[in-house]
């Protein structure tokens, strides 16, 4: 298995909160990528952002600013 | 052949549509299960097909687009999802039976539904929303455009009326997404029920609803979602909330690649040529002997849509005899859309439809109305 690292994890009610997400990121050129949703996250869709630890910030201001639907944002090692 | 039934459904389609199909079925996983790259392809193509008919129809989100295999199902869900008995729906003469027979299902469950009439024309009376309306009236569901006659209702008014007076406003646009301009925003709609396989050009099996926002629409299906799996009830989060089951991806492939075709050619030029075609065909036929035409023509838009009779001849003769001797498809008999019959007086003859998609040309427009001459001649004949 691969060396586990802290990631900034975003989780979502629905496919289509996953889908809006991964094209803000790309449009907004931040880093990143759907993967299946980790046992230690608590969430409605199966799908979850992941992104490198120091990405937080400009997350939640992507979020605030695209009104996208998410249902957490987290820290967790993956 | 010469193919007139694109009211029923448009069988010439974007070449890009079957490429778009056949790529999907080789290389989509299943929408919302798992993250491997098949389900992130499926997951994106139906995402970029909801914007894509956000953009078109004005829904506020792409995300209140919500996907089923046809408008039926789109009409049941929104009908018996926002309506329930106690209820009293306005509805009109021209509604298809996708809109009739869940309305007559509701009130055998006790709402109670009028319906703004038709005159003999096939023009609707306005005058009757405000006739017709009661304190417990909760809704309009009506037609953006007859499938029988082509005429359409005037939406945006339809839209300030709900508005004035409190009401839902659900509307079919099976026969006008695509060649009519709908912004459901703008005009106050607040569910639009659309077919994917008419004038969007995409595949059968696709079709859906737009939500406006703060909508509580109670699901007709239940069951697998790809999310929040041990919750033992329907996830309440649009689109989830009513897309129980694996989505037809495929279709909706399709269904994209027809939505870039409408982007890039542009709704205006496409309604343009189907409504010139339309009216060049009724201005060949509407004086010959023995020729009925109905509907409304002095309307400056409707749908690409021609109905007639010829003297007294059974609908499903002349269509048949269309199809047979001059190699014209036409759709002939009841077209699901009773009431309108019987305010036009057609209910034992039924009519002959006649309807243009974008890819049809004046040649074809011509050969049909010269295959109507002669056939009216024959009938005057005896």
């Amino acid at each position: 298995m691969r060396q586990k690292a802290e990631k900034c994890v975003v989780t979502f009610r629905t496919t289509a909160g996953a889908m809006a997400m991964e094209r803000a990121c790309k449009a907004a050129g931040l880093p990143g990528r759907l993967i299946p949703v980790p046992r230690s996250v608590t969430a409605g869709c199966g799908l979850c952002w992941a992104a490198p630890p120091d990405g937080r910030e400009a997350l939640e201001e992507l979020v605030m600013k695209k009104h996208l639907d998410v249902d957490g944002i987290y820290a967790i090692i993956l | 052949m010469i193919y007139l039934d694109n009211a029923a459904t448009t069988r010439t389609r974007p070449p890009a549509v079957a490429r778009a199909v056949l790529e999907a079925l080789s290389s989509c996983g299943n929408c919302g299960r798992g993250a491997h790259q098949g389900a992130l392809s499926a997951a994106r193509t139906v995402y970029e097909t909801r914007e894509k008919i956000a953009a078109l129809l004005g829904c506020p989100r792409a995300d209140h687009v919500c996907f089923t295999p046809n408008s039926t199902q789109a009409l049941n869900i929104a009908i018996n999802g926002l309506l329930g008995p106690g209820d009293h729906i306005l509805s009109t003469d021209l509604e298809h039976n996708s809109v009739l027979r869940p309305l007559y299902r509701l009130r055998e469950a006790g709402a109670a539904v009028d319906f703004v009439p038709a005159d003999g024309r096939g023009r609707l009376d306005y005058g009757g929303f405000e006739r017709l309306l009661r304190p417990e009236t909760k809704a309009v569901v009506c037609t953006h455009a007859s499938n029988l006659t082509g005429d359409a209702v005037d939406i945006a008014w339809v839209g300030r009326f709900a508005r004035d007076h409190g009401l839902l406003f659900l509307l079919d646009a099976s026969q006008t997404a695509g060649v009519l301009p709908i912004d459901m925003t703008a005009m106050g709609v607040s569910v639009v029920c659309f077919t994917g396989h008419k004038s969007l050009m995409g595949p059968q099996g696709t079709g859906g609803l737009c939500l406006r926002e703060s909508l509580e629409v109670r699901p007709f299906a239940v069951g697998g979602t790809g999310v929040q799996s041990y919750s033992e009830t329907q996830p309440a989060d649009y689109p989830t909330r009513l897309e129980a089951g694996t989505l037809n991806v495929h279709g909706l492939a399709g269904l994209s690649a027809a939505l870039d075709f409408l982007s890039e050619t542009g709704i205006e030029t496409i309604r343009a040529h189907e409504d010139a075609l339309a009216r060049r065909f009724y201005e060949a036929v509407r004086d010959l002997p023995g020729v009925t035409v109905y509907g409304d023509f002095t309307a400056p838009l409707r749908a690409p849509i021609v109905a007639l009779n010829i003297a007294g001849c059974d609908s499903a003769e002349v269509s048949d005899e269309l199809a047979e001797r001059f190699d014209i498809a036409t759709r002939p008999g009841a077209h699901c859309a009773p009431r309108l019959h019987r305010a036009l007086g057609t209910e034992d003859q039924g009519a002959v439809r006649f309807s243009w998609s974008c890819f049809n040309t004046e040649a074809e427009t011509d050969a049909a109305a010269a295959a109507v001459r002669v056939l009216a001649r024959e009938a005057a004949e005896g």
